[in-house]
């Protein structure tokens, strides 16, 4: 649900970006996106088509790369990602630490004409 | 057509205001507690008990989509209080706690922030808090963490509230407490139920203790 205020502040960098380098239009936005952000991508698509309306990134294409967050086996060492319901290892099932991943939440690039 | 790397943080705005209140609240003498907890999870019943218990003076900020009836029990109690209405949003940002501090007549002590209940958006939302606290209850059940990793993720601390109700759910402690240690390996878990009053004292001596580091750091 808090993908609105997050699309709005999206599109006001992207303005922002754009007037700077005299940008006219803005063909594509590629976005980083960890996982423990929360951030739905259709969302933030459905959001920014009516944002960027009457703008330089109307009609963008939005690209999403989405990160995983990642744990660290306490027992073994082995890096996993989590499934349903468990932060254990799959490897050899003890519990597993988060290591600082997923919480990313970036514009990376615009493609510009 | 020509590919320019932007590498620009979305919430750069929000973050901005945040560095903001957290000098002004700092300037204050404020040690500030984002409470994050789905609705019902008894945040304003469990502010209220712990204020019985803190020998440090509070004060508290409400954030609420509609309504004043939080903002009203704790006027009730004398407690220095302010209500933020976000009329429609899903949680507090930045700017509308930055309005709040400025009409909050309150220094030298705790403030509570009482965000909107809501276990995903508040949490993405930086208030400059000096930490949050996230707030899972017996009722809702044991998967909260691997439901919603961010908040446990990012909370200084735990509470688990309605402890009393234990006999009446199948609430798996173990299963809570390994989805918490996973994410967050050092946060202490508190226990409490504000209805009864149980393990306030707990809760009450960290929370001092957090206060006089926050003092004496500054």
């Amino acid at each position: 649900m808090h993908e609105l205020s997050v699309t709005q502040s999206l599109v006001d960098i992207l303005l922002e970006e754009a007037q700077k380098r005299n940008v006219k239009k803005v063909t594509k936005v590629t976005v980083v996106i960890g996982e423990l952000t929360g951030l739905e991508s259709e969302s933030i698509r459905f959001y920014f088509d009516v944002l960027s309306e009457n703008t330089v990134a109307e009609g963008a294409e939005l690209v999403f790369k989405m990160i995983k967050a990642q744990f660290k086996c306490r027992q073994c060492g082995n890096i996993f990602e989590r499934t349903n319901f468990t932060f254990n290892c799959p490897v050899c099932g003890a519990t597993g630490v988060l290591v600082d991943k997923g919480k990313e939440f970036y514009i990376e690039s615009i493609e510009v004409e | 057509m020509e590919e320019i790397v932007i590498i620009r943080d979305v919430l750069e705005a929000n973050n901005n205001v945040a560095s903001e209140n957290k000098a002004i609240k700092d300037e204050r003498n404020i040690l500030m507690v984002n409470i994050i907890g789905s609705p019902g999870a008894g945040k304003t019943s469990f502010i209220l008990r712990a204020i019985e218990h803190l020998k440090v003076p509070c004060g508290v900020i409400e954030g609420d989509v509609t309504s004043d009836i939080d903002a009203k029990k704790m006027a009730e109690k004398k407690i220095p209080v302010v209500q933020i209405n976000t009329g429609g949003s899903c949680h507090l940002n930045a700017g509308s706690v930055n309005r709040a501090l400025q009409s909050l007549s309150f220094d030298n002590g705790i403030v509570f922030i009482e965000n909107v209940g809501n276990l995903i958006c508040p949490s993405e939302f930086e208030l400059g808090e000096d930490f949050k606290l996230a707030m899972a209850n017996v009722p809702e059940g044991d998967d909260k963490p691997y439901k919603y990793p961010a908040l446990f993720t990012k909370a200084k601390a735990v509470v688990l509230n309605k402890i009393d109700m234990l006999p009446y759910f199948e609430f798996d402690k173990k299963f809570f407490y390994d989805g918490i240690r996973a994410l967050n390996p050092d946060a202490p878990i508190f226990e409490v139920s504000a209805r009864t009053g149980e393990g306030f004292g707990e809760f009450a001596k960290w929370l001092e203790e957090e206060y006089q580091k926050f003092r004496q750091n500054k």
